[in-house]
């Protein structure tokens, strides 16, 4: 195997550690929030779109790497609007009758 | 010179990104950070984001044109009907939008892998790692995409919530692993030259894994019931972590791969303590066939004990005159839309002097941590919520428990060995010293059994909808 890929390999046993570490500590409340955040983060998967982009010279790969864009901007957008949307919902204290009203009905 | 310098920014770019995920993650430990955790990681995104554009458009080949539209309209395409369905959604129909996420995220990570496959098959680049890869996140993602797609449709009441039978059971499913598992044993030889594949033939092979994969996603998810679905969307979820992580082994992408392999862990993670919460096994719950959904059929209860009805006027003093009451909701009133009405109940009672708390079971609603979501919307208090460790000795103190739409959660059957509930952690309802129930009747929970906790002599059983019946309760208390 060539050097890159055994570093790749690295650092992807290390990332599954660290993500073992970072969520084993969240507090059961936080698990959907949490679920979402993390599935925004996939959305990364929009970068591998844009590559293939890039590179795409046939119809078929138009074809593909514009679905792919698209599929991975709403994973992306979408994601992290809802959890930034659930997130504002947990505060200490309620906020004015006002504004919920508008937000709830 | 240049180039080489700007490939550099690039990667320390990723990099950073890459570091901003795990800080963000971090930072969702507590309710108090949880939401600056969220935007460090949307930071580390558009960084991510951001960088790989700019370096496109800066390589001495440029970016064509066909690729800025592609990648701006699709952006804008896409972007907007995100930012449309995660602006417009209900709170309570949470949980399948956060699968329809993961379906298209997974169905980006197998696009990415059968376009790569598709341009390195048969060149000098088409390596044997780069076919290992390149077939596992096309499979991962395939089945992810359909899953999460069929996962969702049950949550949202499109597709039957009860287990569903595939023509052929479990045949089938493990018929299309096989395919699958054949294709990719084939496809990497072929990349290795230990068989002769011509271009065709690998595309035809690549085809029966696709298709098996999408299959496979269907097949895997129908039998299991509504109740699962939460878990099971965290595992799908996880999968789609990994085929991303995949699609970067492929275009030797770090921040794919870390970002990937992070969600790959903190779902799977995630995804045992969700299974733990609710005293299952993930391969028991993959083997399916538990947990009716909402279609459950009310049965009344056959054996043993009678049950005391109760009407909203009793139940009403009862509240208005007490000192304590704890409140535990369930998936009833998220299903009732209850979460205003029980709000406004709480003011009533507050106003009167009575101290009310609310006790979350951790997997109370449609997903964990889904009932604390649905309260906050309602604007409880967040310190009024109560996590079970911290309520269950507060019981023995309680004068009222008003239990509105929880089953299993509060059925003392799960300390006693011998029962499906067995072993589940409870909230300790009984200890309380008088005990509402409401519920629409004496219908069953998912596990399918008898709750004790409505045939115990303090236990009043107050038969309505939620929504209705604290409707009734909110003008019982004001008249009181």
């Amino acid at each position: 195997m060539n050097p890159e890929l055994l570093s790749a390999l690295a650092i992807f046993t290390l990332a599954i550690l660290v993500g073992f570490e970072v969520i084993s500590k969240v507090p059961a409340t936080l698990h959907t929030p949490l679920m979402s955040g993390a599935n925004s983060i996939h959305g990364i998967v929009l970068v591998g779109g844009m590559l293939i982009a890039a590179e795409a010279r046939d119809p078929l790969s138009y074809v593909l790497a514009f679905v792919a864009v698209v599929f991975g901007a709403a994973n992306v957008v979408g994601g992290y609007v809802v959890t930034d949307r659930m997130l504002q919902m947990f505060r200490k204290k309620p906020a004015a009758p006002k504004a919920a009203a508008v937000e709830g009905e | 010179m240049p180039q080489e310098w700007l490939y550099t920014i690039v990667f320390l770019a990723w990099l950073a990104g890459a570091a901003m995920f795990v800080i963000g993650l971090h930072q969702m430990n507590s309710p108090a950070t949880a939401r600056d955790g969220n935007r460090v990681s949307a930071v580390g995104m558009a960084i991510a984001v951001g960088t790989t554009l700019l370096y496109l458009a800066t390589r001495p080949e440029g970016l064509p044109m066909a690729a800025w539209l592609i990648i701006l309209v699709g952006f804008g395409i896409g972007g907007g009907a995100g930012l449309y369905m995660a602006r417009n959604v209900q709170m309570t129909a949470m949980p399948q939008l956060v699968s329809l996420f993961n379906a298209v995220g997974g169905g980006a990570a197998a696009l990415v892998a059968v376009d790569d496959y598709i341009h390195v098959v048969g060149t000098p680049a088409g390596s044997v790692s780069t076919a290992v890869f390149v077939v596992l996140g096309a499979v991962i993602g395939c089945v992810t995409f359909t899953g999460s797609l069929v996962a969702a449709g049950k949550l949202q009441g499109l597709i039957s919530g009860k287990p569903m039978n595939v023509p052929g059971g479990r045949l089938v499913t493990i018929a299309l692993a096989l395919v699958a598992a054949g294709g990719f044993v084939v496809l990497v030889l072929g990349a290795a030259e230990a068989i002769g594949l011509d271009s065709t033939a690998s595309t035809f092979v690549l085809g029966a894994v696709i298709a098996a994969g999408l299959l496979f996603g269907i097949t895997m998810v129908l039998p299991i019931g509504g109740a699962d679905m939460p878990v099971v969307i965290s595992l799908l979820n996880s999968f789609t972590g990994t085929a991303a992580a995949m699609a970067g082994f492929v275009i030797g992408n770090p921040v794919l791969i870390i970002a990937g392999a992070l969600v790959g862990a903190s779902g799977g993670i995630l995804t045992k303590l969700m299974a733990d919460a609710m005293n299952r096994s993930i391969r028991n719950i993959i083997a399916g066939g538990f947990g009716g959904g909402e279609g459950t059929v009310p049965i009344f209860t056959e054996s043993g004990g009678s049950v005391r009805a109760v009407t909203p006027d009793d139940v009403a003093i009862q509240l208005a005159y007490a000192s304590s009451v704890i409140i535990v909701p369930g998936y009833g009133l998220a299903v009732a839309q209850a979460q205003h009405a029980v709000r406004e109940l709480a003011e009533l009672l507050e106003a009167r002097g009575v101290d009310v708390k609310y006790a979350i079971h951790p997997v109370a609603g449609r997903m964990p941590g889904h009932m604390n979501v649905l309260l906050a919307e309602a604007n409880v208090p967040y310190p009024q919520l109560k996590e079970m460790e911290e309520i269950n000795p507060e019981f023995d103190r309680a004068d009222v428990a008003l239990v509105i739409g929880a089953n299993d959660v509060t059925n003392p059957a799960a300390r006693r060995p011998g029962s499906p509930v067995s072993g589940m952690p409870i909230l300790d309802v009984d200890h309380a010293r008088s005990i509402v129930v409401i519920k629409r009747s004496m219908g069953r929970g998912y596990a399918g059994i008898d709750n004790e906790l409505y045939t115990n002599p303090k236990t009043g059983m107050l038969f309505a909808d939620a929504k209705a019946g604290l409707a009734e309760l909110i003008s019982a208390v004001k008249a009181v």
